[in-house]
Order: C-alpha cells, then sequence, then structure tokens
C-alpha cells in the first residue's frame, strides 16, 4: 500500500522535499495511521451526501463595490525578493 | 484591585471610571510577562505598542468618547490570528518573519471593544499538534510543573492565562486545541458553533474546522469575550448572520430542569485515568443534587471521530498549506541563482525546510488521501460518515440540552513523552474532535485536581448555537468546583 514510491509521488505532489530518513518514517507512520482509517470505510454510506461546511450556510451578496484595501507597498512588504513591486521568481516557462 | 483576578467587566469599568488607567493595567502585565515568561515561553512576540494602544484608551476616556465592554482588558493572541504589523509565524519557520498587513476579524473586535493586545501567543506548527511541541519557536510549559506540557495546539494561550501574563487570550480549536489544553492548565476554553466566529485572518488549517474562541479564567469572561468577537463578517462566507445572543447578561449559573446527556460511547471506549473519572463523575452528581435530569445518549460514530478527524482536517491542510511556497511571502530556501533554478526544486526545498516534521506528515497525509484513486475511498467517504455523525448528535440533542463528557483521559503528560508516536498523539483528542466534525459549540471549565495537583476540566457541548446552554452549565459547575480562578502558587 504505501511504499517507497508512493511516498515519494506524494511528496512531490505536495512540492515538499523529504530526506531519505524522513521518507522511511513517513512510510512506517502513514501506513499505520492508514490503517486507523480503514475502519471508516465499513459504514454504510449509500446514498449519503458528503458533509462539508457542518453548520447552516446562508447564502450572503455583498454590494458589487471596488474598495482599496492594502498600497502595493503594502503587498510586497513580505516579499523574500522583489524588484520594485515585482516579486522575483526563478523562470516559469 | 488585584488584576491578576479581577473580572473583565470589572477591570473596564474600573478603566471608564479612571479608578485606575488601561496604561497601568498594561504595565501590569508586560512586568509580569518579562517575569515570567522566560521559564514558560508562552509569549512569541510582543507588541512594542502596547502602552501607547493602551494609552489610547485612556485618551479617549479623557474626551469622554465613548469606549467597550473590554476597555482597558490586556489579551494576549495565539499567533495564528493576523495582527497588523506585528509578527505572524503559526509557529513555523515558514512564516517567521510574516509581518501582516491588516488585523484578523477577532483581533479588530477585540481592538475595537477597547481591548489591548499584549503580544503573540506559542502553539504547535500551524495548530497541528497536542501538546505545543512541534513549534519552531520551542516548547512552552506547563505553569503547574514546567517539566509538562501545557496541551496544544493553544499552549502558550493556556499558559499566559493560568500564570495571569494575561487577562484574556485568544485560541483557536479544530480538534480540540481550545479544550483540551484549557483542561491542561485549568481555564475555561469554548470553542463556538461553526460560523459563529470569523475565520478572516486566521491562517487556515482545516477550513471546515477551524474557530477561534477564548481561553480565559472565568465563565463569565468567557461569556463577554464571546459576545465580542462572535457575528457576522462579510469577509467570511461561512460566517454566520444569525444574531449574537447577550451571553453575559444573559448567564445564569444553573443546572435545574436542564437534561444532562452522557455518552454511552465515553463509558465504554474511552479508558480514564482513576482521577479522571473521578472528577467527571462528580460532576454529574453534583449536577444531579442541583436539580439537572440525568439521561444516557448515544452517538455510535464518535468511534471513528479520531480518524474521521486526522483524515479530513490533514486532507483540507494540505490544500490550505499549498499557499506557502516562498514566492510572495514567507522562507525562501537559499539559491545561488535564480535564473537556473527549476521551479519545482524551487517549491520543494523552501517547503522541505519552511516546514516541520509534523505539518510535513500531515501534509503528505492530506495528499494522499486526496490524490486521484484514493479521494473516493478516504476523503469523500470520510465526509459522508461526517454527515451521519452530525446527524446522529442532531437526535441526541432531540434527548438532551447539553452533554457532560470528559475532556482528556488524562492530566497533562511530560514533555517528550508522547512526540515520536503520532497515533498516540492522536488519541489525546478522543473527546474533542467529534465537536468539530459536527460543527456544535464545546466547552471546558476546570473542575477537579489529579493526585499530582494538575487541573482537570470537563466538556460541556450543545446543538448548533446553544452557546448560552453551555456557559450557564459551566458557571454552575464553576461556582462547586472548589476551583474556580485557581492558579500554581507561584504566580
Amino acid at each position: 500500500m504505501i511504499d517507497q514510491k508512493t511516498i515519494a509521488h506524494m511528496a512531490h505532489l505536495a512540492r515538499l522535499k523529504i530526506t531519505p530518513e524522513e521518507s522511511a518514517l513517513y512510510q512506517e507512520q502513514l501506513a499505520k495511521v492508514l490503517s486507523h482509517f480503514d475502519h471508516i470505510s465499513e459504514i454504510n454510506t449509500e446514498g449519503v451526501e458528503p458533509l462539508v461546511t457542518p453548520s447552516e450556510i446562508e447564502l450572503y451578496l455583498r454590494p458589487d463595490e471596488a474598495v482599496k484595501e492594502f498600497t502595493t507597498e503594502e503587498m510586497v512588504s513580505n516579499a523574500p525578493e522583489k524588484n520594485g513591486h515585482l516579486f522575483k521568481v526563478p523562470p516559469v516557462v | 484591585m488585584d488584576l491578576r483576578k479581577v473580572s473583565f467587566k470589572e477591570l473596564s469599568q474600573a478603566v471608564r471610571t479612571k479608578e485606575i488607567s488601561a496604561k497601568e493595567v498594561t504595565q501590569f502585565f508586560l512586568n509580569r510577562i518579562e517575569k515570567l515568561n522566560p521559564a514558560l515561553n508562552a509569549f512569541i512576540a510582543m507588541n512594542t505598542s502596547a502602552l501607547e494602544d493602551a494609552q489610547k484608551i485612556d485618551q479617549q476616556i479623557a474626551k469622554n468618547e465613548p469606549v467597550g465592554p473590554l476597555a482597558g482588558v490586556a489579551f494576549g493572541i495565539k499567533d495564528l490570528l493576523c495582527t497588523q504589523n506585528l509578527r505572524t509565524t503559526a509557529g513555523s519557520r515558514i512564516l517567521e518573519n510574516f509581518i501582516p498587513p491588516y488585523d484578523a476579524t477577532v483581533v479588530e473586535r477585540l481592538k475595537k471593544a477597547g481591548a489591548v493586545i499584549l503580544g503573540k501567543l506559542n502553539l504547535d506548527e500551524f495548530a497541528m499538534g497536542s501538546s505545543n511541541e512541534t513549534s519552531y519557536f520551542g516548547e512552552c510549559k506547563n505553569p503547574w510543573n514546567t517539566e509538562y506540557v501545557p496541551g496544544g495546539s493553544s499552549g502558550g494561550s493556556a499558559a499566559a492565562q493560568a500564570s495571569r501574563m494575561a487577562m484574556g487570550t485568544i485560541g483557536t480549536d479544530t480538534g480540540g486545541s481550545i479544550r483540551q489544553p484549557s483542561s491542561f492548565c485549568g481555564v475555561v476554553g469554548v470553542k463556538p458553533t461553526y460560523g459563529r466566529v470569523s475565520r478572516y485572518g486566521i491562517i487556515a488549517y482545516a477550513s471546515s474546522l477551524d474557530q477561534a474562541g477564548p481561553m480565559v479564567s472565568t465563565v463569565e469572561d468567557a461569556a463577554l469575550s464571546l459576545e465580542v468577537i462572535c457575528g457576522h463578517d462579510h469577509r467570511d462566507s461561512t460566517s454566520s448572520q444569525r444574531t449574537v445572543p447577550a451571553f453575559s447578561t444573559n448567564l445564569k449559573p444553573s443546572v435545574k430542569g436542564l437534561k444532562i446527556g452522557l455518552m454511552k460511547e465515553y463509558h465504554t471506549q474511552a479508558h480514564l485515568k482513576p482521577d479522571i473519572e473521578k472528577t467527571y463523575l462528580l460532576a454529574i452528581e453534583q449536577a444531579r443534587l442541583a436539580g439537572a435530569e440525568i439521561v444516557e445518549i448515544s452517538v455510535p460514530l464518535t468511534q471513528f471521530a479520531v480518524p474521521m478527524y486526522y483524515l479530513i482536517a490533514a486532507s483540507e491542510a494540505s490544500s490550505n498549506l499549498a499557499r506557502y511556497d516562498g514566492v510572495k511571502y514567507g522562507y525562501r530556501a537559499e539559491f545561488k541563482d535564480l535564473s537556473s533554478m527549476s521551479l519545482d526544486d524551487f517549491y520543494c526545498e523552501s517547503r522541505g525546510e519552511g516546514f516541520g516534521t509534523e505539518v510535513k506528515r500531515r501534509i503528505m497525509l492530506g495528499t494522499y488521501c486526496l490524490s486521484s484513486g484514493y479521494y473516493d475511498a478516504y476523503y469523500n467517504k470520510a465526509c459522508q460518515v461526517r454527515r451521519l455523525l452530525r446527524d446522529q448528535y442532531i437526535a441526541a440533542f432531540q434527548n438532551c440540552d447539553v452533554i457532560l463528557s470528559p475532556v482528556t483521559t488524562s492530566h497533562a503528560f511530560k514533555i517528550g513523552e508522547r512526540v515520536y508516536d503520532p497515533l498516540t498523539m492522536y488519541m489525546n483528542d478522543i473527546f474533542t474532535t467529534a465537536t468539530n466534525l459536527a460543527g456544535l459549540p464545546g466547552l471546558s471549565v476546570p473542575f477537579g485536581v489529579s493526585d499530582e495537583g494538575f487541573p482537570i476540566g470537563v466538556q460541556l457541548t450543545a446543538s448548533h448555537f446553544e452557546e448560552q446552554k453551555i456557559l450557564n452549565a459551566a458557571a454552575f459547575l464553576e461556582s462547586v468546583s472548589g476551583t474556580k480562578g485557581r492558579t500554581p502558587n507561584v504566580y
């Protein structure tokens, strides 16, 4: 079920770099936790709609008004690397 | 006036009538933090403008301008809520230097009510944990015995409150993270109904489970805090439009005529330590003697609450934490030359170095449960069972007004005792996770003392939006507990 290949695949999907030690640890721990989840599969849920939001949600619409909440300076103030108002990143193409 | 013991109502009245200034109150707590925090590591960032903020309250009062019901009350805020211009880290390296440009709605509301923010409180990284041992900024210690955990993930809030380094604190609860540390540290902690408190500005862990709430010294203070922080917010689409009742004005410490439900499953499945069981049984007996009707109820699916919680929470977390990519904010790994980097490596290294072990474990778990081929078997299935669990609770509340249960199976445990086995750590949440899954309000109120002198809380749960019922019952239990306002002697 959970082998090193699966761990590597999940790490890639999650864009997480993990060490070989972490990989071995996660393989063991995740297998244990997942076997705990297997009990849930025994419950009869035929025709049951999945529940995501646990209490009542009323549709709320607000007026379509543009509001300026932040300045550009505030928005880039936490940038690890920037060039003026631009965020510096590796090539994306 | 003993600022360690005075109620929010009395203090704000004293500030309004200039018997004491907000600045004096703030200075008192800043002094306590300076003296006590090094041994406890509850506060991980201080608001350097706290005295200035307090002074503004005093100036408003001097000009006869109206101030809110929490005027001068000094609060600590769990470092999961954004505070404008005050570093907010989620207890993680990945946000080590993040300075939010805005306040969370909860913080906004507290400030509008006249509260002064002292600083930010320690927590398990991204609120993932039950002991405050996963924080990048070091463990927080339990004030009752510093070799023990304060609980988690709102460990800093519980420790700061128990040692009176703040008048009030705010925590968050996704699977028990307000109630469990409240029980471990002997404070009153409330998780409101899902939707009562806006999640805007709260760093998201599991969006369908997270709720912020007060962790304070008395039920009366909790009721007043809730009135301030609850309410509709158009910036949170899951925020309820229901009117917020006057919880503190309507507070009645009585259980006469109240139907208190005891969960059959908690008697048969959980292995309570003897002193926890003794406290729980005493609470039931006191309630019975005061005119409550004790009924047995059954919510069978609670036996699956812990695996359901971890499956759903980890899945939602894997999605919520995808935003931490080192691009616009947060930790970015050191790269010699950005222009020759692959974007994948950029993300993988920044995130791999920025997140701690528990966070990575849960992201991996969540990614697995949501991945192609497993989504239906895991995440979707858990959400279906979640609906059935909620329906079982709704049915149970046809036969009772509130549910009384333990909060944990034992008192606080030693630092390092459970950190190496995730499954054992996860089982800490056995009594609390079902409440979040169903979206119900729940609270922990200190009631007993363990054989080793640690506080023991009991938990009250009610139907959606029925916080008043649990506040009233908690106020009664508090009044007969013999432990109201109890703090460790050294504090």
